[in-house]
């Protein structure tokens, strides 16, 4: 029961990694950002669990007084962090597109030895 | 007037921060490089007016929206964020008001209210990181700065300078996610965003594990943004291929403001909290510096591109600041600290100077800037008052700091006396490659004979000149850094038990 509760921590940490393993291990650019985006992703989900309660429901006062609510400020926080992600992927995809008009390709390699002749 | 005095820790990011949309729309040619000039000027000027405050009256807090502070936003600027804020924005206004020329050259007319925007934007990250007393906002900040930066150093005309960008932006938001996953961590366990309570509420945190974990992800994190050795990879590329401009106001600020942060968390939030916390910065971190100080300065013995050189060097001069930082002492910290201010200097200095040298120089190798001191005395004499500095003669605002770090290390008893030799060969190392430079520039024949004397923006003379006095008026009469320093310091450890 532990580690079937603790669920959402493994799917973040199982993310995290696959992300990381694609920014690193990856040579086209493309990939790399996609990696980049898992990775960030995956630090959405562990707000969004740590600020769940067992059994809560949206934080919106119904009156009665004894309502269980769930964290919202994760939320919000992931809000503006999701906005941020987005930037990100946003910048660096104009930055390939500006590396494929001057150098021709999106392999990390390539351009490589395109810098290096 | 009083009441806007109040409000001086927000307008300091609000200022650049709506000046940015406004200059996107100034198209006539200058008219955005004199908006955002201005708008500088006037943070600058704020900046002058917090450091007085905080030399007066201490610390001060702001309350966005007057919202009580664990609850509300809290704006807080003390002694060692006033001295940031005086080395970001004091940058920025140099930059700007010397580059103007410099600018126009490496950046198409149609593409600089964008680009002046960009650079307001990262102002105002920059300034937001230093003043905000809030963990999120710190990463909200660091991801604008960044993000600005980013577009920044892609804007100039050498195509390399994408493939770099690229790879910054990439390390850039691994450190800021790291950033991320540790401060959810902290607040899992306590339940606040507000470092000053984060402090309070850590130590009551029974299972201490996660908090050690957080404490990895940000020191990781920042230390990448803060281009650390053998986390740097991504700056000497970044500051070669940048327009020049750019190189000398964020190879002045830029990585400092993550070393901030980084201080800061380590210091004030975990420090006296964490068991044997002080131990693990200390041997975490030393190792590192150590190697950043020779690898940096050995690569730059051997580097041709004299911005690389320079790039290189900065790698060796952030070791320093966190060495001193390692000893975990007063002295130590206020060395480190001091360091951010003079090197600042320093390197911002060299930086207008290579501008400057571009516009007569073919290219930036060392081949290219033979015979450069005959052809550009005053530039050339401005120069090497910075790499004076910079190497750490007595008279320049470098010695004060090197000063201060060996003798720190001299009060670490037997074991501090291989890290004085480590600074002294070091500063050696600085020698060598400060004098390949001067070498080339002094005796070496001119590669081509100009055609006709390039004309030299006068304004760059004129504020490269500034800085360079600014490095002797800064180590002959060190009081206002080294003060802010030791109030730094002092308050940073003051939160040991």
């Amino acid at each position: 029961m532990e580690i079937l509760g603790l669920y959402n921590y493994w799917v973040f940490a199982i993310l995290l990694m696959i992300g990381f393993y694609a920014v690193i291990a990856k040579r086209n650019l493309v990939k790399k950002l996609i990696g980049l985006s898992l990775f960030q992703a995956a630090v959405f989900l562990l707000y969004i669990t740590m600020g769940k309660v067992d059994g809560g429901t949206a934080p919106i006062f119904s009156g009665t007084g004894d309502a269980i609510f769930s964290n919202p400020l994760p939320q919000v926080l992931i809000l503006t962090a999701i906005v941020v992600g987005i930037s990100t992927t946003a910048l660096g995809l104009g930055i390939v597109v500006r590396l494929k008009e001057e150098y021709g390709s999106i392999e990390e390699h390539e351009i490589q030895e395109i810098d290096e002749q | 007037m009083n009441a806007l005095v109040d409000h001086f820790p927000a307008l300091q990011v609000v200022v650049p921060m709506l000046m940015a949309p406004l200059v996107v729309l100034l198209r006539p040619r200058g008219l955005a490089w004199a908006a955002c000039t201005m708008a500088s000027v006037l943070t600058f000027a704020i900046a002058i007016q917090l450091v007085q405050g905080v030399l007066v009256g201490g610390p001060t807090s702001y309350l966005m929206g007057s919202w009580p502070a664990p609850y509300g936003i809290e704006l807080k600027v003390d002694a060692f964020s006033a001295l940031l804020l005086l080395v970001v924005t004091g940058a920025s206004v140099f930059a700007l008001v010397g580059g103007r020329e410099s600018l126009d050259g490496q950046i198409e007319a149609g593409r600089q209210p964008y680009f002046y925007a960009a650079w307001l934007l990262a102002l105002a990250g920059l300034s937001g990181i230093v003043v905000a007393a809030d963990a999120f906002n710190i990463f909200v900040f660091m991801e604008i700065s960044s993000l600005a930066s980013y577009v920044l150093i892609a804007g100039g005309p050498d195509r390399r300078a994408l493939p770099s960008v690229f790879k910054y932006l990439i390390m850039g938001t691994i450190g800021a996610t790291f950033y991320l996953i540790g401060v959810g961590l902290i607040y899992m366990m306590t339940g606040t965003l507000n470092l000053g309570d984060m402090e309070l509420r850590i130590q009551a945190v029974a299972d201490q594990r996660p908090i050690l974990a957080a404490a990895g992800f940000i020191t990781v994190g920042l230390a990448l943004k803060a281009a650390i050795f053998p986390l740097h990879v991504w700056l000497p590329n970044s500051y070669t291929y940048a327009p020049h401009m750019v190189t000398a106001f964020l190879a002045a600020c830029a990585t400092k403001v993550s070393l901030y942060i980084l201080l800061r968390f380590d210091f004030f939030v975990f420090q006296g909290n964490l068991e044997g916390h002080a131990l693990q910065f200390t041997f975490y971190l030393m190792p590192v510096a150590i190697l950043g100080i020779l690898v940096g300065s050995a690569v730059a013995m051997f580097e041709n591109n004299i911005k690389r050189l320079l790039a290189f060097s900065s790698i060796a001069q952030i070791g320093y600041i966190i060495l001193g930082a390692s000893f975990v002492t007063v002295a130590g910290l206020t060395a480190g600290i001091v360091h951010i201010f003079n090197h600042a200097l320093a390197k911002g200095a060299l930086f207008l100077a290579v501008a400057l040298f571009a516009t007569v120089a073919g290219g930036l190798r060392l081949d290219d800037l033979k015979g450069i001191a005959r052809r550009m005395p005053w530039t050339f004499g401005a120069f090497v008052i910075a790499a004076l500095s910079l190497i750490g003669v007595p008279g320049t605002a470098g010695f004060v700091s090197k000063w201060y770090l060996i003798t720190a290390a001299m009060e670490l008893g037997t074991w501090g006396l291989p890290l004085v030799a480590l600074i002294l060969v070091s500063s050696l190392m600085a020698v060598v490659y400060i004098w390949r430079i001067v070498e080339a520039a002094c005796f070496g024949e001119a590669p081509y004979e100009p055609a006709a004397p390039a004309s030299v923006p006068p304004l760059l003379v004129v504020t490269l000149w500034l800085t360079a006095a600014a490095n002797i008026y800064f180590g002959l009469v060190p009081e206002l850094p080294l003060t802010l320093s030791g109030d730094a310091a002092a308050d940073l450890l003051g939160h040991l038990p």
